[in-house]
């Protein structure tokens, strides 16, 4: 491995690569004319050397606003670039492979959609979309990927998503980038980029007793949320079939997108987002499920997301 | 300047100076002349230099290997997080306003003190009582929060001693807010007959830029710091999800206080740079209302830019295109001034003396600096190298390549002034050139690093850092003891040095019109500013 210039893995590594080579070409540009005069103008007028001094003594607006302006429009071309980069990173894929992720002091977990989990070790296939829903058991971590040139930070309380297409095989670095206490600096692992077939061998090996969606569903009657949401309920609650994706009106009127922040609000703090014509009845889960917990029942509503509440079992 | 000779005795502009109107520590600790509390000022902030300076070592000696070696994770992170609230609260914001700027607004304007004597005590005191809080935070095992405290870490999981520390912050930030105030009074009011506000030297508005900043955002620190402290004792839900709170609301908070922070750090040391290079060129200041004007403009769009520290964070995406923007913006009038430093030299008298060495080293350092934090402003750069060593190192070349370069720039330039002394020039040069080459050595190698993908405030770090970790270590070795050098020649020349008189620079400004010590009130006579600024004689015989 190279000392002095990081590995990459995927196309849009080597694109930032490029937008930071052409933007390093530009600094230099506009800084080398300040290297060079001074080093020039501190030989040529010495004090004490002879030379031509006389010049006007007048300072010219012209020249302000040329060297004002004309280095500001450079830098715009190079702010429309990445700009546009970072709007594309931020575009989640509709076909992507959904991988949950859960920090906490000081450890990564993962969970794929099959149900295999792992610590500190992400395997992903190449060539595919991948997208990371990421929650934070305690505080803010930051997944950061060098070889994939991209960051996303683990925030509590809330999901962050983090996309990406990796395009060859390997292993690579995987780090927390924000500091997060005592062990942050050991809150890292690996990245393993395999080809389709080598993804799919190794889900195979990895073991599971169940797919998220089917621990999800486990959860919902372990812990009783199919007493009121279920089909036998005797208490006014919403159904959950077909809720996923789906607008949701709430109590004061406002209408909300049933993504999987709102899952998991509703789970955790059910008095945030009441909707529209149901008591607010539901307790908190706080006390009871973990974040790892919480997405796979997010995993399960989201498996619902097409059946409609007569379908049920 | 000889070596065998007895040392000069005093001179008669030393014994009516303001060094010796009162020689007794009650005369000390008790006095309202702005150039005694500047040396008290100066004394406390080298002292938190060196404690500060300290904490850097056994950081950058532990990172010689990737392994833990020196230090626990705990220790590590205890003394990392020591390194940066030191050096930012109780060196970089007070470093150079504080001394300088204390000693040397009266005597630029024409005025025998600030406009509030005893309030500028006062800030004194409120400083070193911060200070207090700071050390018996250290003395208690100090923090593991970082200089930058972020929720709910801190709030709710951190084990040291947070309270402690932020009540260090928070008490010596109303020093900050006492000073801030003092200064712009003081240059409104206190301006001597003809001081117009185009006459004014840069220096004073850069102090001025400086002051309404830490008027403004000082306390928006304070009323963070406040939650934080009740959130960790009262459990009061502000940052905290499980209590309600939101951590990216901290992250607004923190960071609207201390990006303009950043510029509380460097304005001042701006200020000090177009002093110098119109000094050692014997010219005006090419463009004066141009620079004069970026830094307002400076002070002003830099409390817009704050969440370009947030494009990692959850920040929508649209927030972050504009902050980008905004921070491409702020740029500009810090060009403007790169610029126009460079056009100053252009047909100047240049006197390679250390006062101008450290100017140019300033200069190149805070260019690269600048630039860097360009880089940082491309958004899907950034998404890369945020909280990696390129961030660390962008800010050292602005915070210690460009402030702490200002600060020994300074030092050198006005030491005579201080002290009545002349310090040898070679020992300056060497000292300028040391700095220089040991700060590139540590902070370098940095940029790649960070390129590289390691992330900062890292203990243990992949073997394949390991080369240009050892090469940073290195640097700061060098750095170490340049940053020592100065110390040994000015107290040397405080006894040795020949006597400056009042002028040894044939500088303009009114500092340099009295005698060097300036005697106890300054001016004898209210002065009357009759020409414009930097009117050097040898400019107008070739114009």
């Amino acid at each position: 491995m190279s000392w002095l210039w990081p590995v990459d893995a995927s196309a849009y590594a080597d694109h930032v690569d490029l937008l930071l080579g052409g933007f390093t070409v530009l600094i230099v540009a506009l800084s080398a004319p300040v290297f060079i005069l001074m080093a020039v103008f501190a030989v040529k007028y010495r004090r004490g050397r002879v030379a031509d001094r006389r010049h006007p003594v007048d300072n010219s607006v012209g020249l302000e606003t040329s060297w004002a302006l004309i280095p500001f429009i450079l830098l715009l071309g190079f702010y429309v670039w990445a700009t546009w980069l970072f709007v594309d990173l931020h575009r989640t894929p509709a076909d992507a492979l959904e991988i949950d992720v859960v920090a906490k002091q000081w450890m990564w977990k993962f969970q794929h959609p099959g149900g295999q989990r792992e610590i500190n070790t992400l395997h992903v296939p190449v060539g595919t979309p991948v997208t990371l829903r990421m929650a934070s058991q305690d505080v803010i971590h930051s997944l950061f990927i060098p070889a994939l040139r991209i960051k996303q930070d683990v925030v509590p309380g809330r999901y962050t998503t983090l996309s990406f297409t990796a395009d060859r095989p390997g292993t690579w670095h995987l780090a927390c980038a924000e500091f997060c206490g005592v062990d942050h600096s050991v809150m890292g692992g690996s990245f393993v980029t395999m080809t389709p077939d080598d993804y799919a061998a190794w889900l195979r090996t990895a073991d599971t007793d169940a797919t998220l969606a089917e621990a999800g569903a486990a959860l919902f009657r372990s812990h009783g949320c199919s007493g009121c949401h279920g089909p036998s309920a005797t208490v006014h609650a919403p159904p959950l079939e077909g809720l996923y994706g789906r607008p949701v009106p709430l109590e004061g009127g406002e209408v909300v997108t049933a993504d999987a922040q709102y899952i998991r609000d509703s789970i955790l703090l059910p008095r945030s987002q009441i909707a529209a014509g149901y008591p607010p009845i539901m307790p908190t889960f706080a006390n009871q499920l973990g974040e790892e917990d919480v997405l796979r029942l997010v995993a399960y509503i989201q498996s619902l997301a097409d059946a409609r509440p007569e379908d049920r079992p | 300047m000889s070596t065998t000779a007895e040392p000069p005795a005093e001179t008669e502009e030393e014994r009516v100076s303001y060094f010796r109107s009162g020689t007794s520590l009650r005369s000390w600790l008790l006095t309202t002349d702005h150039k005694r509390i500047a040396i008290l000022y100066l004394l406390s902030i080298t002292f938190f230099f060196f404690v500060g300076g300290l904490a850097a070592a056994l950081v950058r000696a532990d990172l010689m290997t990737p392994a833990p070696d020196l230090m626990t994770n705990e220790g590590y992170n205890r003394a990392f997080s020591l390194h940066g609230i030191i050096m930012v609260w109780f060196f970089l914001i007070p470093s150079i306003p504080n001394t300088f700027g204390n000693f040397l607004i009266p005597l630029m304007i024409g005025a025998r003190d600030v406009a509030f004597p005893r309030l500028n005590l006062l800030s004194w005191y409120i400083y070193m009582a911060g200070g207090l809080f700071a050390l018996a935070t250290l003395v208690l095992g100090g923090v593991d929060t970082g200089w930058t405290f972020y929720t709910p870490l801190s709030s709710m999981y951190a084990n040291g001693s947070v309270v402690l520390v932020a009540t260090a912050v928070f008490v010596t930030g109303f020093s900050s807010i006492l000073t801030g105030l003092n200064f712009i009074v003081t240059i409104h009011k206190l301006r001597c007959p003809g001081m117009t506000w185009g006459r004014l030297p840069l220096f004073i508005w850069s102090h001025y830029a400086t002051s309404i900043i830490l008027v403004l955002a000082t306390p928006v620190l304070a009323i963070t710091l406040a939650l934080i402290a009740a959130e960790r004792l009262f459990g009061l839900g502000v940052f905290n999800p499980a209590l309600g709170g939101d951590p990216l609301l901290f992250q607004h908070l923190f960071w609207f206080y201390s990006h303009p922070a950043v510029y509380i750090m460097v304005l001042p040391a701006l200020g000090v740079i177009s002093e110098l290079v119109a000094a050692s060129a014997r010219k005006p200041v090419f463009g004066y209302e141009f620079v004069a004007g970026s830094s307002i403009a400076i002070a002003v769009i830099g409390f817009l830019v704050w969440g370009h520290h947030m494009f990692v964070s959850g920040q929508s995406v649209y927030a972050s295109a504009i902050f980008s923007f905004l921070s491409l913006v702020v740029a500009v009038p810090s060009g403007i001034k790169v610029y126009n430093w460079t056009a100053t030299l252009w047909k100047g008298h240049i006197a390679l003396d250390p006062p101008f060495l450290f100017a140019m080293g300033f200069i190149g350092l805070f260019v690269v600096g600048g630039l860097t934090g360009l880089v940082l402003t491309m958004l899907a750069v950034d998404v890369h190298v945020h909280d990696t060593y390129f961030v660390v190192a962008h800010f050292h070349y602005i915070m210690v390549g460009g402030t702490v370069s200002a600060f020994f720039g300074a030092l050198h330039f006005w030491w005579p002034k201080i002290t009545g002394r002349l310090y040898p020039l070679a020992w300056g040069r060497v000292a300028a050139l040391l700095i220089f080459i040991g700060f590139n050595l540590t902070f370098f190698p940095q940029f790649l690093l960070g390129y590289m993908g390691m992330p900062r405030r890292y203990h243990v770090y992949p073997p394949e850092f390991q080369v240009l970790n050892v090469l940073s270590s290195s640097g700061a070795g060098v750095l170490g003891a340049a940053y020592l050098l100065p110390f040994v020649y000015l107290l040397w020349s405080l006894r040795n040095g020949a006597p400056a008189g009042p002028n040894p620079w044939g500088a303009t400004g009114l500092e340099w019109t009295v005698a060097s010590p300036p005697p106890e009130h300054n001016f004898a006579e209210i002065p009357e500013v009759t020409r414009p600024p930097y009117d050097y004689e040898i400019e107008r015989h070739d114009a």
